[in-house]
């Protein structure tokens, strides 16, 4: 697989607080890569030090198979968490200055600068003071010189913070289509269910160290607590007796039109496919999907080593689902 | 390079398209004409005329007392009691009374007044009585006025430097002293002015959390020198603008209103001159114009021996010199604290050298080539006041050179210095930063 960027064993030391410790981690080309942890982890220190502010007391940095270097400062994008504007600076004024620092030459700002304005209707607004202008405006503002200069490497850190529902998804539809056309993303935050609904790899950071990486399906297939709802109909029958073999029963409700909704807990060795084998000739199977654990548990699990106590038990909206319908019906 | 130099140019356009520099750049030259020309007009369109009754019981010394400076007398041959009800009626504004016993016992003459006494007036009237009674007593002791007169003697020492060329120069060290201090306050006034513009402008940027932004664009290092550099563009265009506008301001006057600022000498020979037909009078007066003449040429001639073109230069590089070696320091202190409030205590050891080398100025004034004058002239943090004090009195070219080495020298040290407190600092937010903490940033290798 080819790598937008590669860390290698890298480790930083602020006087007596260690930042890092070996921390290797690969970006893949043309994905989301979603960089977590808790706060005080370390990210932001990786994060400085992939963008060259600050540099590593140890360990290697690759930028697309090259050894990092201060050319590649105009191919990397970077929000940072604590991000502004000078306030008393025209917008278009400011959009441009910044632009100009990236090596976006004048006349191109001016065109690109104009597009993206025109797209998050903020044109109006270009001989404005930034502070006559509303936080999430000022957000935009500061997403489009992030982009402006169609960086290769974009790093956003808790991006989403200080935004409206509507901007978040106006601002997560965008951040798909940089992945679209191929632009390879650092995403690093603490909000779980966009790490699920965004990112195809992840890497988890605690205290310093790196404690889990690898794609986000993967990680949550192994983090399986091999629970799985069903809606079945056996009008006749004990549910706990028909699933005794293969599976501990955990809930079961009926609906009003007859249908039950179980959850269970399948027994060590049995495999989702043997337990389908076994109820398909005792009942009619509606819908049937693993629960995986979300992120939120996973990380939440991997940190603190124990499943959060409150267990969300309804149905996760960004768990895949896997409709099975009976074959009989 | 390319990138200090954007920066540079923001910093700036910002500065020079504000509201506030552009008013600051107006007023300061108008403040400073209004210094010049005010006082000139003051004392042209002086106040109202004020009258003194004089109420004279020796009948001795009325007749000396001449109208001047806008003080009038009249002679009041009447008892002093009638004269102060006269007073209260406000026939005039004061009663003069000298009793018989007043010769013997100058201190039973009384002045009255309804209002607080005209100092101008009490002086004058003072000196009148002082000149009168000392020859009256002079001639009742048989000493000859004339006799008197002619043993004053008025000494004033003209001091001569000997060049090294051989040539005398006639050395004036009170204008020195004038033209000396006034630049060190200057340079002391500048740097503080704009070292503080660049502490708020690194604070600014790091309240408004931009400079993360900026930085992962820019190494802290082009940042800090774009903005020291941008401001020490500012400082001198606002200086020009004032010398300028200075000038043109006083020449323009002058211009508009010859008769209020007469100041050529020569014009006033012929304008007194030919008003007044008596000869005797005229000599009298022209001898006078001769004395004031020369002395105002003494000064004309002081101001020409003060070599400008030097001192313009030597301003200009202790002030960028002295300038850039506090500022840096500036930026380090912007980048440490989070608020104007917390600057105070690393403030301390920028604001210490340069107080101390204002209260140490005078004594260098006093000796501007002793060993004290020439070691603080020659280290970095006192140097560009102390050698701006120094450079009218005549210094050595080599004193001067290893003095601007050091200061190159010196600042080179203090933005190494200040560039590592700085790029660590700008990243450290919501934390109170101690000395301890900054010595720790000194030794980090980024």
């Amino acid at each position: 697989m080819q790598y937008i960027f590669q860390a290698e064993e890298v480790s930083k030391k602020y006087d007596k607080h260690q930042a890092l410790t070996n921390v290797s981690i690969e970006v893949p080309q043309s994905g989301i890569f979603g960089l977590l942890g808790p706060n005080g982890a370390g990210k932001t220190t990786l994060i400085r030090i992939i963008n060259q502010i600050i540099a590593p007391d140890r360990g290697n940095l690759l930028f697309n198979g090259q050894k990092l270097n201060p050319g590649h400062i105009k191919e990397i994008g970077y929000l940072p968490e604590e991000r502004g504007l000078y306030k008393k600076m025209k917008v278009g004024e400011q959009a441009m200055y910044l632009a100009r620092l990236k090596d976006v030459k004048h006349s191109d700002a001016k065109v690109l600068l104009r597009q993206w304005f025109e797209k998050f209707d903020l044109m109006p607004w270009w001989d404005k003071k930034v502070e006559e202008l509303s936080k999430g405006m000022q957000q935009k503002v500061q997403f489009i010189v992030t982009v402006l200069h169609r960086p290769r490497l974009l790093i956003f850190d808790e991006p989403f913070s200080g935004f409206d529902p509507i901007n978040i998804n106006l601002l997560k539809d965008e951040i798909l289509n940089l992945k679209n056309q191929g632009t390879s993303i650092i995403f690093s935050t603490h909000n779980m269910s966009s790490v699920e609904e965004l990112c195809d790899h992840i890497a988890l950071i605690n205290k310093s160290e790196k404690i889990l990486d690898g794609k986000v399906e993967d990680i949550r297939k192994s983090h399986s607590s091999q629970i799985f709802s069903l809606s079945i109909n056996n009008q006749n029958g004990e549910t706990a007796k028909l699933f005794e073999p293969v599976a501990e029963l955990l809930e079961e409700k009926t609906r009003k039109d007859g249908l039950k909704d179980i959850r269970v807990k399948l027994r060590e060795k049995v495999s989702a496919n043997d337990l389908i084998r076994h109820i398909l000739p005792y009942a009619d199977l509606h819908s049937f999907h693993e629960e995986l654990p979300t992120m939120n548990d996973v990380f939440i699990k991997t940190v603190t080593g124990k499943y959060p106590q409150e267990r969300n038990t309804t149905l996760n909206q960004h768990t895949l689902t896997d409709q099975v319908n009976n074959s009989n019906s | 390079m390319n990138k200090t130099f954007t920066i540079l140019k923001r910093e700036y356009l910002s500065r020079v398209k504000k509201k506030s520099f552009i008013v600051m750049t107006i007023l300061g030259p108008i403040l400073m004409a209004a210094l010049l020309v005010v006082p000139v007009f003051i004392a042209q369109v002086s106040d109202s005329v004020y009258e003194v009754a004089i109420v004279d019981d020796t009948q001795l010394f009325y007749t000396e007392f001449a109208d001047a400076n806008n003080v009038e007398f009249i002679d009041l041959n009447v008892d002093i009691d009638l004269a102060i009800e006269l007073l209260k009626e406000e026939k005039f504004d004061a009663i003069l009374h000298i009793p018989t016993t007043a010769f013997h016992a100058p201190s039973t003459l009384r002045l009255f007044s309804q209002k607080a006494i005209n100092m101008n007036a009490k002086l004058y009237i003072e000196s009148i009585l002082k000149n009168e009674f000392e020859s009256m007593k002079m001639a009742t002791a048989g000493i000859d006025a004339e006799v008197l007169r002619a043993t004053e003697t008025k000494i004033s020492i003209q001091a001569i430097r000997l060049l090294r060329d051989g040539h005398e120069q006639t050395d004036y060290p009170e204008v020195s002293m004038a033209v000396g201090i006034f630049s060190g306050i200057l340079i002391y006034f500048f740097v503080f002015l704009f070292g503080s513009q660049v502490m708020r402008g690194v604070m600014e940027e790091k309240t408004s959390r931009i400079v993360e932004i900026i930085v992962s664009s820019v190494k802290p290092f082009q940042l800090m020198m774009g903005k020291i550099l941008g401001i020490a563009l500012v400082g001198l265009t606002q200086f020009s603008i004032w010398i300028i506008l200075t000038f043109a301001i006083v020449s323009g006057v002058s211009i508009a209103m010859p008769e209020t600022f007469r100041f050529t000498p020569q014009e006033q020979i012929y304008v007194t001159g030919s008003q007044s037909l008596n000869p005797a009078e005229l000599q009298a007066r022209m001898q006078e114009v001769q004395q004031h003449n020369t002395a105002a040429g003494q000064v004309m001639e002081s101001l020409n021996a003060i070599n400008f073109t030097v001192m313009i230069f030597s301003f200009i590089f202790y002030f960028l010199g002295g300038y850039l070696l506090y500022a840096a320091l500036f930026a380090a202190v912007g980048a440490a604290v989070d608020n104007e409030a917390d600057t105070q205590q690393f403030m301390l050891p920028i604001t210490i050298p340069m107080i101390f080398s204002i209260v140490m100025a005078q004594m260098v004034m006093n000796n501007p080539f002793g060993p004290v004058a020439y070691w603080l002239s020659i280290i970095p943090f006192t140097s560009p006041i102390i050698m701006m004090v120094r450079i009218p009195f005549g210094v050595p070219t080599s004193d001067i050179i290893i003095s601007a080495v050091l200061l190159i020298a010196g600042f080179l040290a203090t933005t190494w210095i200040a560039a590592r407190i700085y790029r660590t600092g700008i990243l450290m937010y919501g934390k109170k930063i101690s000395y301890k903490e900054i010595w720790n940033w000194l030794r980090y290798n980024r």
